[in-house]
């Protein structure tokens, strides 16, 4: 996406230079293609637009006219002005001096307060409190069976009442948690439209009664243009403190995110990436801005593979690369090291221009199983020196992974493309080899 | 009397949809006496803000300016009829049920549907005013809960089934869902049922080992009675943004899905993300949930739909 976008603005800009100068109708031009970037990503019409309008200011300075590079300086300061307007990164929740600090959580139907609440405590567990989960949502059937259910499975105590109304189970749960020394109260309310009085009122009349210290509202992150009316009268209602954005483990570009957080001015503290229950996240804003833009997360990628990489291997693997005596069997070490990452669609989906994968390309991990299989029936030899790898041994090898010899082809073919990108980078450098690579923040 | 009582429901759901879009057509049809730039651009705005998507609102505009020009058509009054129509002819996907009907086909029996979609839409909901539905009818439904992966699903569907008095075939949870499938299906055979209707675990489109597990699912009901699922729903939140697109497409891929259910028209949402499915994709719209009520699904009808989007203005001609 971000390769189309890039190309595009390129193209705007490279036909004009054939023609003469660049003027600010041309900067408009592409401003146009970049609003329809934020609009198809579900950033609200308005907020685009003021958007765009606040970054035309910027961008038809002399700085970008006079660039070799317009379209993608005008990328960068859109980038820089979203992660702004993002806010600052890595809210806390606030605590309490006298305990126990408690949390309510709210939103629509359908949000993820559940699953939030089990995830929040299990994350202030970790961080050393003594967290108690309460059951307030007594309209949905059986959502307090489930949170009593995710409560066993984290062994964290959950405050229920059969038959009692939410106000009176969260005022209750208050008076439970100072009795049984929990520190921290996370109350799960029931989902409700914020058109719905009588459900309002109801999250209302709970927080005057347990006077939360933090107020979280839950919204996913596929919601459209909707997104700034519900949380405009959430807010008006509730006066929030912050916003988890769940559900971003899928494909949605969560331009809600910008929306909510230029209308409410409230930052957005958590988010959520999966139905595991270790799956939260603080949030960072350079992340989401470049995903908004369809430019891929290369940050969380590279903290993904550091915390995940072997060091020590890395340091050989360099020392290797260096030398240009990458072998196959350095490029099972790398497969391993990449499946450790999880799931390789969600890996790939970090890379820029990878977010948007053709319909017909579809990412499979079970690539890398067949993958290791053919490389596991080489020898040491045929690793080290794929050369030597004739018609017969490829049969052998096709046979002993149960693949095809197309595939044993493929891989080879593969393998050797990748040693000749690799050697690139070695002689000219990274940086040279990035810039082949058009990145675009330099 | 059904009939009205249902009309009068969709217009009471829609009510905020038609307020906060519609009214803004009708504000801005009275502030200018003829069709120029700035009113399409305004236009422009209300469809987007819809979620209607860049790509569908400049279709419509298009088509708007083409018919200003052609049929020379320039006063404001023209443009809710011409949005109308517009609208009526985006809307329109072939083989779609227009009359709002709820009867099955005479055959086969059971008539096999299985619901899917992403977390939090409201398929189990779903599944309980439809089953509500078919009960209504006359119909002798099954429920199978093959959502054995969140917490307390069954206790849910369990609950909605009560409500609607009918029965439910379930297995622990944590148990293989294709297997919960396999046996509500004998169990719908063996019990003469009219219907089967199949909840599972929401899962996003993005994860390809739950969209393996779905498509199994599918296969084990192909096998157990040629030609089921007869019907697969997605379920759709009408809050979704340009998402629901990639949500429809995947999961089409993966399990053939054949009408859509539009859920949660009560709040502000407009829903206007099934004009972008219906221009792009092509899958018709079957069902649209109105409110929490067990009675608050209804079949959609388009023109119906339309209407009520447009309560008080001229009919439309559709296409």
């Amino acid at each position: 996406m971000f390769e189309s976008l890039s190309q595009k603005l390129e193209s705007v800009f490279k036909k004009l230079r054939g023609e003469g100068r660049i003027t600010e109708a041309n900067v408009a031009e592409s401003l146009r293609e970049i609003r329809r970037v934020l609009l198809d990503a579900d950033v609200n019409y308005k907020v685009a637009k003021q958007f765009i309008e606040d970054v035309q200011k910027r961008a038809v300075g002399q700085e970008v006219l006079n660039s070799i590079t317009p379209g993608q300086l005008i990328i960068k300061i859109i980038y820089d002005e979203m992660v702004k307007l993002l806010g600052e990164s890595k809210a806390d929740i606030q605590s309490s001096q006298t305990p126990p600090t408690v949390v309510l959580i709210a939103g629509l139907q359908g949000s993820g307060k559940t699953t939030f609440s089990a995830k929040l405590a299990r994350f202030l567990r970790a961080k050393g409190s003594n967290p108690l989960l309460v059951a307030a949502d007594v309209h949905r059937p059986a959502a307090i069976d489930q949170l009593i259910t995710l409560g066993k499975q984290l062994e964290i105590p959950v405050y229920s009442e059969r038959g009692a109304g939410a106000v009176k189970i969260a005022g209750d749960s208050i008076d439970f948690a100072r009795k049984n020394v929990r520190d921290t109260v996370i109350i799960d309310t029931a989902g409700r439209l914020h058109l719905d009085e009588e459900m309002m009122q109801e999250v209302a009349a709970i927080k005057e009664i347990t006077k939360p210290h933090e107020i979280l509202f839950v919204v996913d992150a596929m919601t459209g243009q909707d997104a700034v009316n519900t949380a405009k009268a959430f807010h008006d209602r509730l006066d929030f403190d912050g916003v988890v954005l769940t559900k971003l483990d899928g494909d949605s570009r969560g331009g809600a995110a910008l929306s909510i957080r230029s209308v409410v001015q409230k930052p957005i503290k958590f988010i959520g990436i999966g139905e595991k229950l270790d799956a939260l996240e603080p949030f960072y804003p350079e992340r989401i801005a470049s995903r908004i833009l369809g430019m891929g997360d290369i940050v969380t990628l590279v903290e993904k593979a550091q915390e995940q990489f072997d060091q020590e291997k890395a340091g050989k693997l360099e020392e290797k690369l260096r030398k240009s005596q990458f072998t196959l069997e350095d490029f099972l070490d790398q497969l391993r090291e990449v499946k450790k990452m999880g799931p390789l669609s969600q890996v790939l989906g970090m890379i820029p221009g990878m977010n948007r994968l053709p319909d017909n390309v579809q990412v499979d991990d079970n690539a890398l199983v067949r993958i290791e299989a053919m490389i596991q029936s080489m020898t040491q030899e045929e690793r080290s020196r794929p050369a030597i790898i004739n018609g017969s041994r490829r049969r052998r090898i096709s046979v002993g992974s149960g693949t095809t010899v197309q595939e044993v082809n493929r891989l080879l073919k593969q393998f050797e493309e990748m040693q000749r990108m690799m050697k690139r980078i070695t002689k000219g450098g990274l940086k040279r080899a990035m810039q082949g690579m058009r990145m675009p923040m330099r | 009397m059904l009939f009205g009582n249902a009309l009068k429901k969709l217009k009471e759901g829609l009510t905020k949809t038609r307020e906060t879009l519609f009214s803004k057509v009708a504000a801005l049809v009275s502030t200018k006496s003829v069709i120029d730039d700035d009113m399409l651009e305004r236009l422009e705005e209300i469809l987007i803000s819809g979620d209607v998507g860049v790509e569908t609102t400049m279709l419509i505009l298009e088509n708007i300016k083409n018919r200003v020009k052609q049929e020379k058509t320039e006063s404001s009054d023209q443009l809710t009829t011409l949005l109308k129509d517009e609208i009526a002819r985006v809307l329109h996907v072939d083989g779609q049920n227009e009359s709002g009907n709820t009867d099955l086909p005479a055959a086969p029996r059971p008539y096999v549907i299985m619901v899917v979609g992403v977390n939090g839409v409201g398929k189990t909901t779903t599944i309980g005013k439809l089953a509500f539905v078919y009960k209504e009818k006359g119909y002798k439904v099954i429920v199978g809960a093959a959502d054995t992966f969140r917490a307390a699903a069954n206790e849910q569907l369990e609950i909605w089934a009560q409500r609607a008095g009918v029965d439910i075939i379930q297995q622990k949870h944590g148990a293989d869902p294709a297997a919960v499938a396999y046996d509500s299906l004998s169990s719908a055979l063996a019990r003469g049922a009219d219907v089967l209707i199949i909840d599972t675990a929401g899962r996003l489109h993005t994860k390809i080992n739950l969209m393996e597990e779905l498509k199994k699912m599918r296969r084990v009901l192909e096998k157990r009675l040629p030609g089921a699922p007869n019907e697969v729903l997605l379920v759709l939140d009408a809050t979704t943004g340009q998402n629901a697109l990639q949500q429809v497409k995947q999961f089409t891929a993966a399990v053939e899905v054949t009408g859509l259910v539009l859920t949660k028209l009560d709040g502000t949402a407009k829903g206007g993300i099934v004009l972008a499915i219906s221009n792009e994709l092509k899958i018709p719209v079957k069902f649209i949930g109105v409110g929490e009520q067990i009675d608050d699904l209804q079949a959609f009808d388009r023109k119906a739909f339309v209407d009520a989007l447009f309560d008080g203005f001229p009919q439309p001609s559709m296409p």
